[in-house]
């Protein structure tokens, strides 16, 4: 057991009670087992509104011990002020060390990005997810799309794909792109920017997601396949930033976030990933 | 990655026949002993006197061989649609097997497949013609992607050649090829139902089911749409099921009938033969009612 003497009194290691952590790492356990499965778990009530990364947090409060390292981030930054609830919330219930170093933490909980830098294999990134189903777009229906799940019936989204490039040229999904993993299961990445897609596929780390408000937990697995939906003639693409840098590092292999200048009207573009573009900065002055 | 274009399902005439049904049987209620020895066309019934369950079809055996065409005819509630339906595995048959030369060889019973199998099935190996396009099309989609549909589940993933294919088929069933992308919704009835047989016919099915596609369509559009078919039939070599309440249509089309009634055949045969030389009471009362 943790020192009750480094964390808040009053609450339990993590806020949540053991059993509840015991059903969530089940939960877990199921979805590493079936990669790109959705596995609906009992989310927990939390001293944060559902939708602001419940699902996340959990998994978080379930995995998260003594010795681990955290760092939280939101859409690629540190400072953001969901992140910080996050980091504190887990700071008051369990005193672990953060830090905004990607290479030194050993539990990450994120918000619709990946950071820059690779992850390692001892490394458990978490991922809060608003939507898990990516079959919601062309099926209402949970029942039908759990059927769809278990047939392997993705055509409707395949269609719908085929149409988006009919009307407009090309696919018009930007964020949250559906990707089949190891080769069975359509999943919703979160809404990650395309960038990040291939990120996920054969990582060495675990990728964990959870969705608090729609009650389920799905996982892709160290060296996992990850594979965007594509057509022969119409390949997934990543955004394009080229001729772009960072306006604060010159970095130019990283997602950019884009800036306009009210006043003046002038673009300007900055590393989304806050603390590796501080990072960068730091090597070079 | 299949290529639909070239990959055609049609089995050969020496591999046996295309589909072999034995037993088919569809009961609604809870079957008891008594159901098929009370009911059929002798006791003028479907609904069995002991226990109240609705015998749709029972009995049903027959087979079919490639590039011929079966006709199924018979009145409202005879259970012809009940049959094809179940062949199709839109409902689950209650007894029966039925083999397709083109699974496994003939060998596996398809109902007896997993509900993944049967979709693959449905998908590659069969083609299905509603009577009303509503059921046989998603009139969310375009003309092209309800063509295209079938051809992604037949694992086809490339826009161009599936744009291709659709158009096609289009033009082989007389839809303007401008309307490839626009939605069915808005399409005419028999129109609609050009666009539903181009679906059907998407990825080269050896077996291709008709239910009563001419109903509900005016009868210059219903010839229309029979002599498509015919010259569909002709030109790929169609193996094709054929439900029809219209003894002109099963004349039309047919090689081979099944005479249906309350859930039972009642006479089966050459079309030629059952229209000229009609057996059992029922098939003469259909033949003699003929306009």
């Amino acid at each position: 057991m943790a020192q009750r003497t480094r964390y808040k009194r009053g609450y339990n290691f993590a806020f949540l009670d053991e059993s509840s952590k015991k059903e969530l790492r089940r939960a877990m356990l199921k979805a590493v087992a079936i990669p790109g499965y959705q596995v609906p778990f009992a989310s927990r009530e939390l001293p944060l509104a559902q939708g602001w990364g419940t699902g996340g947090l959990q998994l978080t409060m379930a995995l998260i011990g003594p010795e681990d390292i955290l760092k939280v981030i939101d859409q690629g930054s540190d400072d953001v002020v969901n992140a910080v609830n996050i980091r504190k919330l887990l700071v008051q219930t369990t005193g672990v060390a953060t830090t905004e170093d990607t290479q030194r933490a050993t539990l990450i909980q994120t918000r619709h990005r990946i950071p820059e830098e690779p992850l390692c294999s001892w490394q458990i990134l978490v991922f809060q997810v608003p939507y898990p189903e990516p079959l919601r777009l062309v099926e209402p229906s949970e029942a039908k799309t759990r059927e769809m799940h278990a047939e392997a019936d993705y055509s409707r989204l395949w269609v719908h794909l085929y149409e988006d490039i009919v009307r407009w040229g090309e696919i018009t999904i930007g964020a949250q792109y559906p990707v089949m993993v190891n080769g069975r299961y359509l999943m919703d990445p979160s809404p990650i920017p395309r960038w990040d897609i291939p990120r996920l596929h054969m990582a060495d780390h675990l990728n964990l997601f959870g969705a608090g408000r729609e009650k389920r937990i799905y996982a892709v697995p160290p060296y996992t396949k990850v594979e965007p939906l594509e057509f022969e003639d119409y390949p997934f693409r990543v955004e394009d930033f080229r001729g772009k840098s960072c306006a604060a590092c010159g970095s130019t292999s990283t997602f950019l976030d884009e800036l306009l200048e009210e006043t003046t009207g002038k673009r300007t573009y900055t590393c989304s990933d806050t603390s590796y573009c501080a990072k960068k900065r730091a090597a070079r002055d | 990655m299949a290529q639909p274009e070239k990959e055609g399902n049609a089995v050969s005439k020496e591999q046996g026949p295309v589909l072999q049904v034995r037993g088919l049987g569809k009961f609604y209620g809870e079957a008891c002993p008594h159901c098929i020895n009370s009911t059929g066309p002798a006791w003028e019934s479907n609904i069995c006197p002991a226990c109240g369950t609705i015998v749709a079809c029972a009995e049903i055996s027959f087979a079919l061989m490639a590039g011929s065409v079966l006709g199924v005819v018979g009145e409202s509630g005879s259970g012809k649609s009940t049959l094809v339906q179940c062949l199709y595995f839109d409902l689950a048959p209650s007894t029966g097997e039925a083999f397709l030369g083109s699974y496994v060889g003939g060998k596996k019973n398809i109902f007896a497949a997993s509900a993944q199998e049967k979709r693959l099935m449905r998908n590659k190996l069969m083609g299905m013609v509603y009577q009303n396009p509503q059921q046989g099309l998603n009139l969310d989609f375009s003309a092209g992607g309800n063509i295209a549909e079938k051809l992604l589940m037949a694992g086809c993933f490339h826009v161009g050649r599936i744009r291709a294919r659709a158009g096609a088929l289009l033009e082989k069933t007389e839809v303007p090829l401008k309307r490839l992308d626009h939605l069915p919704r808005f399409f005419s009835g028999g129109m609609q139902q050009r666009v539903q047989i181009a679906k059907a016919l998407a990825n080269n099915p050896g077996l291709v089911f008709l239910d009563e596609v001419t109903t509900g369509l005016d009868v210059s559009v219903q010839a229309k749409v029979l002599d498509l078919i015919r010259s569909l039939q002709r030109e790929l070599a169609l193996t094709i099921i054929a439900v029809s309440h219209d003894l002109g249509v099963i004349r039309l089309l047919t090689d081979y009938t099944l005479v249906m009634k309350n859930g039972r055949i009642v006479e089966q045969g050459l079309t030629d033969q059952i229209l000229s030389d009609p057996q059992h009471p029922y098939t003469q009362l259909l033949v003699s009612s003929l306009l």
